[in-house]
């Protein structure tokens, strides 16, 4: 070992030797790992340790990432076991149920209930269609448009968040006025009011023109509205990084400002990105069924689990599977996001965990 | 303080101004194409076209379309496309509704989290915690028109113990007007009981830790009076403007979906109303309005929190 270094105090540090184990205990190590340093265990590796002992998190992240395997196999479904499409009305026809044929919509207009067979396993809605084949369609639809939105969300706010706390001054006063405005929205209305202004004339962004109808519409509004809820943490963590003694080494060396927020701050800001994304994608998740039932979001007669409850919350006393089945599917779907989320949040960042025994 | 509470009152000042500006462009630039084609319908002459572009201002610059939304929203002569009726009279006229929604759920809501989030923080761990954990993610994880549905349906249409939805003013019969918002109330807290138990928990633990905590536990105060002096009062604070805040969003227009679902004829319920017709000039005020009382209400909440507590007024 070379001499010892000078602390910052003036003090020296501990002598040569401090600290090694007394000769003879060697301990038994891999060949290549020196004895004097432990064999190191990064950040990353520690959470996904602490995540794997969380059970509970896992079955929950397990339950969704299933519910997105049935939705991305819906046409196999629809095709192979159901023999019949998202949009296929039936209003004339009948199935046979324990040896009967029954009306699929009796002649007062109520669809059937869950028949528990392959065809109309979940019943039918008032034109005749398929609940379950509508419901794994609309699945699709749902998620679609939450990843996006979250996708969205997560690029603009990292971009922007990075950019108003490392530049501060002027671009910083002008973005964080811009994530105050949109924060004082109510996110339901902020996502109305842009839904019923672009279904009116559909969004020309220069390059391609989206129509009002296209499920991207609502993909964007979500995706805009929760913007300032991710890039205010960001910037705020961004102002105290920018600060570090290893900014500062990388601007003596002569880095320029988008390599370091690029290759030096956003590498520390991936866990913080990381706990944020199941929590945008379950409230994109949620916002979206909101506005679809408000008619601002997905345009009938594309499915989404939104528009379906809104559709069965109509025919409420007569058929209540309209509503509870996809009211369900989100409900499930969200709440596995949501546990999961939260274990991996806790894994991430353990000063959240659960303080036993106090 | 004065000067904290004038500071706090001119950006919020500008902050009015800037999301009368957002909102006029999200409803007036955003769409595609000419207003006027859209407003004459499909079978419109040029000379038609012309003469509405006229009478609506289409034609000026956009300064002076702005200028002429915002004279037409303050004097109230904001007119609905479709049914020909003034916006803000209608606005308030539905008004009781929504404050009935509001006041009623906004105090469950902070009761119930209060209340659920201090037994997890002291059974933190055990079986109590697990179990309010489960019920306030599945409230998080819920939406309010699904849950109030379900709750119209099982326990007003099948068990009949409730009323299905409607209103009763409060001045005919305070009784009966109880009896109806049971369930609205119950369904809009349901959320906001869940992230306020969540948000309660949290912080309760982390100030376990804290040095004054440690301190009046070592003079010998009790685990109740540790709790409730000291812990519970302190973080109480972020709760209270969180509450603040949360009551505002739902009088601005965050009640919508649960003024549709239970056909409480109030602010959202018109709101939800006038976006199926794609009535524009209604959900443009209402949108407006809606985020001027957060922003209001979201500076008095600062102002208040810095009376009571001197470190935000220093620090800002």
């Amino acid at each position: 070992m070379d001499d010892p270094p000078i602390q910052a105090d003036g003090l020296e540090a501990f002598p040569p030797g401090y600290g090694d184990l007394p000769p003879g205990l060697t301990p038994d190590l891999p060949p290549g790992l020196t004895p004097d340093l432990p064999p190191g265990i990064g950040p990353y590796k520690l959470a996904w340790r602490r995540l794997r002992r969380n059970h509970v998190s896992l079955a929950f992240g397990g339950l969704f990432l299933l519910i997105v395997i049935l939705c991305l196999l819906a046409p196999v479904y629809a095709a192979d076991i159901a023999h019949t499409g998202p949009n296929d009305e039936n209003l004339a026809g009948t199935v046979a149920l324990g040896g009967k044929q029954v009306y699929i919509v009796s002649l007062i207009g109520i669809p059937i209930g869950p028949t528990w067979h392959s065809q109309y396993f979940l019943g039918a809605d008032e034109l005749g269609r398929d609940v379950a084949v509508r419901l794994l369609y609309g699945g699709r639809t749902s998620l679609f448009i939450g990843a996006v939105a979250t996708l969205i969300t997560m690029l603009l706010a990292t971009i922007l968040g990075t950019i108003a706390g490392y530049m501060r001054g002027i671009l910083d006063g002008f973005l964080s006025r811009f994530f105050e405005l949109l924060w004082a929205y109510p996110p339901l209305l902020l996502g109305i009011a842009l839904g019923v202004s672009l279904q009116v004339g559909g969004l020309d962004l220069g390059l391609f023109t989206i129509q009002g109808s296209s499920l991207l519409v609502p993909a964007m509004i979500i995706g805009v509205v929760y913007i300032p809820y991710v890039a205010k943490p960001i910037r705020a963590q961004v102002l105290t990084l920018r600060e570090r003694e290893f900014i500062d080494a990388a601007r003596q060396q002569g880095l320029g400002p988008v390599r370091i927020m690029a290759g030096e701050i956003l590498p520390n800001l991936a866990s913080t990105i990381i706990v944020f994304v199941p929590l945008i994608l379950a409230n994109a998740i949620l916002l979206e069924a909101g506005l679809s039932y408000l008619g601002a979001g997905v345009q009938p007669p594309n499915p989404s689990w939104g528009t379906m409850i809104s559709e069965g919350i109509t025919l409420i006393p007569a058929a209540i599977h309209l509503t509870l089945i996809p009211g369900l599917m989100l409900v499930l779907c969200v709440l596995g996001i949501n546990v999961f989320g939260d274990g991996v949040r806790d894994a991430l960042d353990p000063r959240g965990q659960v303080k036993v025994g106090r | 303080m004065a000067r904290f509470a004038v500071r706090r009152l001119f950006s919020c000042i500008a902050l009015l101004f800037a999301i009368s500006i957002l909102t006029f462009l999200i409803f007036e630039a955003i769409p595609n194409g000419n207003p006027a084609l859209r407003l004459a319908g499909r079978t419109a002459t040029q000379a038609q076209i012309d003469a509405i572009e006229r009478t609506w201002g289409f034609n000026k610059p956009i300064y002076v379309q702005y200028y002429r939304t915002m004279e037409k929203i303050f004097s109230g002569t904001v007119i609905s496309y479709t049914q020909q009726l003034n916006v803000e009279n209608q606005i308030v006229q539905d008004l009781p509704p929504t404050l009935s929604l509001a006041i009623g759920a906004g105090i469950i809501w902070f009761f119930f989290g209060v209340v659920f989030g201090v037994l997890a923080a002291v059974r933190a761990g055990r079986w109590l915690d697990r179990v309010l954990t489960v019920l306030s993610l599945i409230g998080v994880s819920t939406p309010v028109f699904f849950l109030g549905a379900i709750l119209s349906f099982y326990l007003g249409y099948k068990a009949g113990i409730f009323p299905n939805g409607d209103y009763v003013n409060i001045t005919t019969n305070p009784i009966q007007w109880a009896y109806h918002m049971i369930l609205p109330w119950c369904a809009l807290s349901a959320v906001f009981v869940g992230v306020y138990s969540r948000v309660l928990r949290s912080t309760i633990l982390d100030m376990n830790n804290d040095d004054f905590v440690r301190t009046a536990r070592a003079k010998g105060l009790s685990e109740r009076q540790v709790m409730v002096r000291h812990v519970l009062r302190n973080s109480l604070i972020p709760i209270v403007s969180l509450w603040g805040l949360d009551f505002a969003s739902v009088i601005g227009g965050g009640a919508i979906l649960t003024e549709s679902v239970f056909n409480l004829q109030g602010v959202g319920q018109y709101a939800a109303q006038s976006v199926e017709r794609l009535d524009v000039p209604p959900v443009l005020v209402i949108t407006m309005f809606g985020a001027f009382f957060v922003v209001l209400l979201g500076a008095i909440v600062d102002i208040v929190h810095a009376w009571i507590d001197p470190r935000v007024r220093l620090s800002a």
